[in-house]
């Protein structure tokens, strides 16, 4: 360091000792901030590079024909890798669902809701448990619905009712409604 | 470390002394690469390429480990999640791409200075043969890096480079086949071949790493060379590596990442091989096969020997290749002069520049097609490089007059500075002072 001020007070001639900046402490400043500045930049394709690729984001939507799913049944298809839920709620199923007062929900949404207007019957959530990620039982025939007549989750014992929404376990929410579209009234597009 | 002017490490945040007396980590950077480290003071830039290589090899093995989260060594994928995935989908992936691609050409590019900067100076002699050896152990690891490297993209180029190379294995009576069956997994390059050289490929660099620590720590043993070749004699004759060296060292880098950005930004293909675009196809190879550029002189020597005598022509051409290189671990043995530093050595320094002109043409005959002027004049040079090695250096270390030395590194640095801050008739200038210096 003594090396560093003595050689800096006879480069600068003018400019005494703790008179101001000298010109080396700008230069070492603005020499080492360039070199963070261009270090900070070089970091970014190394971050990005873990997003999501080009042909990762090119599912992004997916079209189903639900031409096929009659009323009480649902089928398990994938949007962006993930298991998504379809079901042809019935009138039982749907009733079920109405009749359930806002104030006994942990994430209060009504069916109207969780379906589009004139659809009430289609069900469409993602198949993965708000709790930590597993993928409910009952979409499937002959698996266990749980008490509430909607999903179980096997991981950790979530209950959901017939629109999805939790009602009892360690859940956090109801099943997530992707955003989708009916492009036809038995075609369907997520995403 | 080396010398008893060096300043001790002396922590003062008290964090920093706690942590000392448990694990002196910082001691050891600081003795390393810090203030602790003094340096000869009178460094060229030559000197600036050591760190240049480290700066290079930490490049590659960062952008290496990025593109191998993308990468799959199969023979259905490999080529498709290079050019494709790679080059087309991950964020930023061309850029990482070319950033490895050129950050290999670079790493030998510096490399190579490096080595030609020990060989004109004498860096191997004593007490620096170690220093040396080690050096020459990273540049054998790096070739076989480099190579298995180039096999990854699964293109033409990779296809038949992995080809040939595991050829030379073949040259060995009895063993050479079962040997380059063994090392391919299969009668050919296949998905046996492509799975561990991968694995290899990912592996190598950190072998690497460790081997440079090694050499670095061979190198503070008696210290960093110096261009007099002199012994530095007292504190006067050298600085501290921080911040002298450290702010030299990053200019310089500064400016050879330029010259790195321009290649990787601008002509990103420019040192490597189309044909490499083409996916592997067992069944033709390509016109004109060649190695990258920074294999193209022990190219040219494998291709000379085109005559069987006593050996077949291609176990000679396997042997002298490898020989090449070999030889240079005897260099500590071969050169005797006591003087390190070519620039006291009238008649060693001319054969240095020859022998750069001899391997710049190895360079040209191995990357260019065969015709017969060039056959001849790749056995002439492939001659040459071993007779100067062989023949020339003892025989110059044995004859030579070398020019006086310097009595320190301080008086070659000082040139007379002393004399002309003297009052006038006190002080006569030293022996070898340059008037116009300055």
């Amino acid at each position: 360091m003594a090396t560093q001020s003595a050689e800096g007070s006879t480069t600068t001639g003018h400019a005494g000792e703790g008179e101001g900046v000298r010109r080396r402490d700008f230069l070492n400043v603005a020499a080492v901030s360039f070199a963070g500045v261009g270090t900070v930049a070089a970091l970014a394709p190394l971050l990005v590079q873990m997003a999501p690729s080009a042909d990762v984001l090119a599912l992004a939507t997916t079209e189903i024909d639900i031409s096929k799913v009659q009323p009480g049944q649902g089928i398990k298809t994938q949007w962006r890798k993930q298991p998504v839920f379809v079901r042809n709620l019935t009138p039982k199923e749907i009733a079920e669902a109405d009749a359930v007062a806002m104030g006994d929900l942990r994430d209060p949404e009504t069916l109207a809701q969780r379906t589009k207007p004139g659809h009430k019957n289609w069900l469409i959530t993602l198949g993965v448990c708000t709790h930590l990620g597993c993928v409910p039982l009952g979409i499937g025939d002959g698996e266990n619905k749980g008490p509430y007549g909607g999903y179980f989750c096997p991981c950790h014992g979530s209950m959901y009712d017939t629109a999805a929404r939790i009602r009892q376990g360690p859940a956090p929410k109801n099943l997530l409604v992707p955003d989708y579209k009916f492009l036809s009234p038995t075609t369907v597009q997520i995403g | 470390m080396s010398f008893s002017w060096a300043r001790p490490y002396e922590p003062k945040h008290p964090v920093m002394r706690w942590l000392d007396e448990r694990l002196p980590l910082p001691r050891l950077v600081y003795g390393a690469i810090g203030g602790g480290y003094p340096v000869p003071r009178n460094l060229n830039y030559w000197w600036n390429f050591g760190v240049l290589a480290g700066i290079f090899l930490t490049i590659q093995i960062v952008t290496g480990i990025v593109l191998a989260m993308h990468y799959f060594a199969t023979g259905d994928g490999a080529f498709n999640s290079v050019n494709g995935l790679i080059m087309r989908d991950v964020n930023a992936g061309w850029l990482l791409r070319y950033a490895h691609m050129n950050g290999a050409s670079f790493f030998f590019i510096v490399t190579y200075i490096h080595i030609f900067r020990g060989l004109y100076y004498g860096s191997y002699k004593a007490p620096r043969e170690l220093v040396w050896m080690l050096g020459l152990v990273i540049y054998l690891l790096m070739m076989a890096t480099a190579f298995m490297g180039y096999v990854l993209p699964w293109g033409q180029m990779s296809y038949w480079g992995a080809q040939v190379i595991t050829g030379f294995f073949s040259a060995f009576p009895l063993i050479g086949e079962p040997l380059r069956v063994w090392l391919l997994g299969g009668y050919a390059p296949d998905q046996a071949a492509l799975t561990r050289f991968f694995s290899l490929h990912y592996l190598l660099p950190f072998v690497i790493a460790g081997v440079v620590i090694l050499h670095i720590w061979a190198l503070h043993i008696p210290g960093s060379g110096n261009p007099t070749g002199v012994d530095v004699k007292s504190e006067k004759d050298t600085l501290p590596f921080h911040p002298f060296y450290t702010a030299k060292d990053g200019w310089f880098a500064a400016f050879v990442l330029l010259l790195y950005a321009v290649v990787t930004f601008y002509a990103p293909n420019y040192l490597g091989h189309p044909d490499n675009y083409i996916p592997a196809n067992p069944l033709a190879t390509p016109a004109h096969i060649v190695p990258e550029w920074y294999f193209w002189p022990f190219y040219a020597i494998l291709r000379s020997f085109t005559i069987d005598f006593i050996l077949p022509a291609k176990l000679w051409g396997v042997l002298a290749m490898f020989g090449s290189i070999l030889l240079l671990f005897f260099l500590p043995w071969l050169d005797k002069s006591p003087v390190r530093s070519g620039s006291y050595r009238p008649v060693f320094k001319r054969f240095f520049w020859l022998l750069v002109a001899d391997i710049v043409i190895l360079g040209y005959v191995g990357g260019a097609p065969l015709n017969w002027w060039r056959t001849a004049l790749g056995q002439i040079a492939s001659a040459y490089y071993f007779v100067h090695f062989l023949v020339i250096l003892p025989l110059v270390s044995a004859f030579e007059t070398p020019d006086p030395l310097p009595s320190s590194i301080s008086s070659s640095v000082l040139h007379g500075e002393e004399a002309e801050a003297a009052p006038a008739g006190q002080t006569k200038p030293r022996r070898g002072s340059v008037a116009t210096a300055g």
